[in-house]
């Protein structure tokens, strides 16, 4: 797992003037938002019966199983999407220069900026019926985890050894046997750690999507998020404890069954040819391993049927291989050509009227939205700030201590899991009590949600300082400052910026949910873009919403650009260690 | 003998970038060269030089930029190339265990489970992994790796094994190891495969293995030499001809300006190979006694008549006296040398003593067996020793006839004694007087 080092990898291969390319990209997201919204704004008078949440702790357990089962479909959504995306870009050329720098933007816009709109669209789609909400966020969970996949699996089939290609080229293997024989055990590792990644996030936006009133609308799903809002909402603590405990079971369950079994089987993937002394363990995998079930069932039943399919895939390639190339009919080039023409021409359609459609908002509303992107951009610098300075001390605590790092770590994993929205309703509560404000709260929020992915960073940053640096900086007594300055701030600068630029992002996100809020019977909100996107939702503002989301994602496009991609090059050119 | 058809056949290649303003970059100049079945070629050349990218070029892995590469006569663009590859840097696949790793490509051409396994297991088995077949290649050690790899290569029973610089990358002693096994098996025929061939830097290497060695000097890279070693296996790399072929190669590389020639193999050499002819000391001096009765030369047709002796049974015995240089023969008529005719004239001890100089002088295969036999404390080797270097270049039967007619002559100028019962042979320094 080397997040640093994939996205480094992303940020300097993309400079290379793709400007235009980014361009026509923008261009299609706003053709896409203005589509999307206007088939909600078709809905007018909605009924959608309100769901009934109920507060009972013995309707926990259902509340969990829906809640893991949108989780599932999304994750095996964008896993297929994000293997096949990702192996397109990979062995194309042609779709490569598309697709990469597509990727990039997409990954940067704050998916919860969507959340007011494809709930919208997706009621309006289906209107009247549940399906159309558990759609709606099974949409968004795959938004906000499929990039993360596909950019890793992108980078480690760029990343291939040459000999080992080599090989299976000179040794005939057929498409499909390359893909799982080479392709994906090399990717293995960095989909696992990717998928645990983007699982927490998906978290995040799961309990976020669960939760959502507009106004009077309601939007709520039955699960773990929406279980916790009310109760928060009633002010019923002891319902609210309950909630708290299922969702650390969860979170908990799921870390044991399902991702450290799926590190240490991983571990089998590892492209080191030396055997690793502290190779993670798992219970549970070891548990499994030994099952005679499995054994049997592997024996006689997969086993075969895998070997059958392999065959019967590798003599169609081969037969495929051996028919003589016919070459391309003309009509299929003219009908590729026509595609093309055509999509541009949609594109340009739905920006030249979302363009009119912008021109009809009023100046006070531009000013409104501009001072709103300012107020919240300040919020997204003040949780960074406070996130860091407490994370790098501690952090570089833990990670300077290897035994006191090996336990702080999955405990750092579990806490990025759950999610910040999920407590959102609690912290409002408790912050009501003591009488602050939503400004505050929304601060509070976005640091819940984003500390732990910067806390995390730096512990692997701290444990990369070479000793070598660390016995010269004894030998040579440097004094507590001074290391801090020349050895250990310069040391963890790379992996800080990683953690800096996930944790804006989920900042970004969570500023949506914070900063409009239905809570006991009143909408709490304050001055920011996120309250302007969700107010605008809310009041039928069409052009306003489309207008603020677009402003959204192109502060956090161009705070990336400006901002983090210099950052990164400065890490990678001074401050890389080896 | 026919040249047998070449198995695969680089004509003309070249590889070569165009850069953005037009300008070439030129790796490898237009190169042409073939594979001749039942040959180890040596590419050498030093690091860098485009040695690898020819052998990708041949081997199918990448197209040349110019040029054409022919598939037994055919071009090889379409086709599929029966060939395996052997890598610096062993690429296997970790994840796979060795038995899988070697199964991999017969899995590609659709063999079923249990055949792959059988040849798998057969070939791990030549190559000395047996009982490793469930082993991950991060529990080996890189020679072990390395035999993964050449298992991988020979189980599709190529027709070329190609290998880039196979040895690099293990220790110096595991490399000689693989090196040997991998001759004793290209020649003992349990290696199922045509030609091999291998890119390396290392000239030992290259002229110890190689039956064909090609020199490719760089920028752009060109052949710049190619020659056959002609040395019988296994090479002694203290062998004077192996280090002339060594330092040929070695100015080949550092003074690419100058032409060399690559010396011939010595006289000495081919002397040794030159069979005695089966004659006993006892005919030899019977014939210089007669021709020194006749004047000293006569017809040969006359003497072996008037001896009522065929020709064919006269001959070995004057090729003899001349091989010792008793004799020439001058069209037709055998005439005695001067040293024939002191021979002819001289005393029993005399004689012995001509006779030994003569032979030591001129029948290599006696020098050689009385260095062999001085380079020793004891001055004493077993017969065998020399029956064997002998086996090499004659059949069984002519061989033994040969170490008889040595141990003769060898005995008669008391060069050496023989003991039958022990089967030694002992050096003999000085001629004892006779009684």
């Amino acid at each position: 797992m080397s997040t640093p080092s994939l996205l480094h990898r992303l940020y300097l291969r993309r400079d290379r003037g793709t400007l235009p390319i980014d361009a026509v990209i923008f261009g299609a997201v706003l053709a896409g938002l203005y589509a999307l919204f206007g088939v909600g704004r078709v809905w007018l008078a909605p009924y959608t019966p309100a769901a009934e949440i109920s507060r009972s702790p013995w309707s926990l357990p259902l509340y969990s199983m829906y809640s893991l089962a949108r989780m599932g479909m999304a994750y095996v959504a964008s896993l297929v999407f994000a293997l096949v995306y990702a192996y397109i870009a990979a062995r194309n050329k042609v779709a490569e220069r598309l697709m990469i720098p597509c990727l990039d933007i997409l990954q940067s816009i704050p998916v919860l900026s969507f959340l007011p709109g494809v709930m919208l669209a997706m009621v309006a789609l289906f209107p009247g019926r549940q399906i159309g909400l558990e759609l709606g966020s099974v949409l968004l969970i795959f938004t906000g985890q499929v990039w993360n996949l596909a950019f890793s699996f992108y980078a480690s089939l760029k990343g291939l050894p040459r000999e080992l290609m080599e090989a299976s080229r000179t040794y005939r293997f057929g498409l499909w046997q390359r893909f799982y024989q080479l392709e994906l055990p090399f990717g293995a590792i960095g989909l696992v750690w990717n998928s645990l990644m983007s699982v927490a996030g998906g978290w995040f936006f799961l309990m976020a999507c669960e939760m959502f009133q507009l106004g009077n609308r309601d939007f709520r799903l039955p699960g773990l998020g929406s279980y916790l809002q009310t109760a928060a909402n009633e002010g019923d603590t002891a319902s609210i404890l309950w909630g708290l405990a299922a969702m650390i079971i969860v979170i908990l369950l799921l870390d044991q069954l399902l991702w450290r079994p799926l590190i240490a089987w991983a571990e089998k993937f590892k492209f080191e040819l030396v055997e690793s002394a502290s190779a993670p363990h798992s219970a549970v995998l070891a548990w499994l391993a030994r099952s005679p079930v499995l054994a049997w069932l592997e024996r006689k039943v997969i086993a075969p049927a895998w070997e059958a399919a392999n065959l019967r895939v590798a003599r169609m390639e081969r037969e495929a291989r051996e028919r003589p190339p016919e070459p391309p009919a003309a009509w299929q080039a003219a009908a590729l050509r026509a595609v093309a023409i055509g999509a541009v021409v949609v594109v340009l359609y739905g920006v030249v009227r979302a363009g009119h459609s912008l021109m009809e908002l009023t100046v006070s509303d531009v000013v409104a939205l501009l001072r709103g992107a300012e107020a919240t951009f300040l919020r997204v610098m003040a949780a960074l700030a406070v996130g860091t300075l407490w994370t790098i001390p501690v952090g570089v605590a833990i990670g300077s201590r290897p035994r006191l790092a090996a336990l702080a770590q999955p405990l750092a994993q579990i806490a990025a899991s759950v999610p910040a929205t999920a407590l959102f309703p609690v912290v409002l509560l408790v912050l009501l009590r003591l009488g602050g404000g939503m400004g505050l709260a929304a601060i509070l929020l976005m640091l819940l949600g984003t500390q732990w992915y910067l806390l995390f960073n730096i512990i692997a940053g701290a444990q990369a300082i070479p000793t070598d640096l660390k016995e010269a900086a004894t030998v040579y007594r440097f004094s507590g400052w001074e290391r801090w300055r020349l050895l250990i701030l310069p040391g963890i600068f790379p992996y800080l910026v990683t953690g800096l630029v996930t944790a804006a992002g989920g900042a970004w996100n969570a500023s949506i949910v914070a900063e409009y809020f239905r809570f006991q019977g009143r909408v709490m909100s304050t001055p920011g873009l996120g309250s302007t996107i969700s107010h605008a939702t809310d009041s039928g503002n069409f052009q306003l919403l489309l207008a603020s989301t677009m402003v959204m994602a192109a502060v956090v496009v161009t705070v990336n650009r400006l901002l983090w991609r210099r950052l990164y090059r400065l890490a990678q050119t001074r401050y890389q260690l080896g | 003998m026919a040249q047998p058809e070449p198995i695969i056949e680089a004509r003309d290649v070249e590889q070569f970038y165009v850069q953005q303003d037009g300008h070439r970059t030129q790796i490898l100049s237009p190169t042409s060269m073939a594979i001749a079945p039942g040959q180890i070629v040596a590419l050498l050349g030093a690091s860098g030089c485009g040695k690898s990218t020819l052998l990708r070029i041949l081997s199918g892995l990448a197209r040349p930029a110019a040029g054409e590469v022919l598939w037994h006569g055919k071009p090889a663009r379409g086709q599929q190339l029966n060939v395996g590859i052997v890598f610096q840097s062993f690429a296997l696949f970790p994840w796979l265990s060795v038995i899988e790793n070697v199964e991999a490509p017969l899995k590609a051409r659709g063999i079923g489970a249990f055949d792959r396994r059988k040849r798998a297991l057969r070939i791990l088995d030549t190559v000395g992994l047996d009982g490793f077949e469930k082993a991950y290649p991060k529990e080996l050690s890189g020679g072990m790796r390395q035999r993964v790899g050449f298992a991988r290569g020979l189980v599709v029973e190529p027709e070329v094994l190609f290998m880039d610089e196979p040895f690099s990358a293990l220790d110096v002693l595991t490399a000689e190891t693989l090196r040997g096994e991998l001759l004793e098996l290209w020649s003992s025929r349990k290696i199922p495969t045509n030609a091999i061939f291998i890119v390396t830097h290392n000239i030992d290497e290259a002229v110890e293995l190689a039956d064909r060695v090609i020199v490719l000097a760089h920028r752009p890279a060109h052949i710049h030499d190619d020659f056959l070693v002609g040395m019988p296996h296994p090479r002694d790399h203290k062998s004077p001809r192996f280090l002339e072929l060594v330092d040929h190669v070695y100015k080949v590389l550092t003074l690419p300006d100058e032409t060399h020639v690559l010396p011939a193999a010595h006289a000495a050499e081919q002397e040794k190979h030159a069979p005695l002819p089966h004659a006993r000391p006892g005919g030899i001096a019977g014939l210089v006694e007669i021709l020194g009765d006749r004047g000293g030369s006569d017809d040969l047709y006359h003497l072996a008549e008037e001896l009522a002796m065929d020709l064919d049974d006269l001959l070995p015995i004057v090729e003899a006296a001349t091989l010792l240089g008793f004799v020439e023969v001058v069209e037709g008529d055998a005439r005695l040398s001067a040293s024939g005719r002191a021979y002819a004239e001289a005393s029993i001890d005399q004689r012995k003593q001509i006779f030994r100089e003569a032979a030591l002088e001129r029948v290599a295969l006696l020098r050689h067996i009385q260095s062999a036999l001085r380079s020793k404390n004891d001055h004493a080797l077993p017969a065998e020793f020399f029956r064997d270097i002998l086996d090499e270049r004659f059949s069984d039967e002519e061989a033994h006839r040969q170490f008889q007619t040595a141990l003769d002559w060898g005995r008669y100028a008391e060069i050496f004694e023989y003991d039958s019962g022990s089967d030694r042979l002992t050096l003999q320094d000085t001629l004892t007087p006779a009684p």
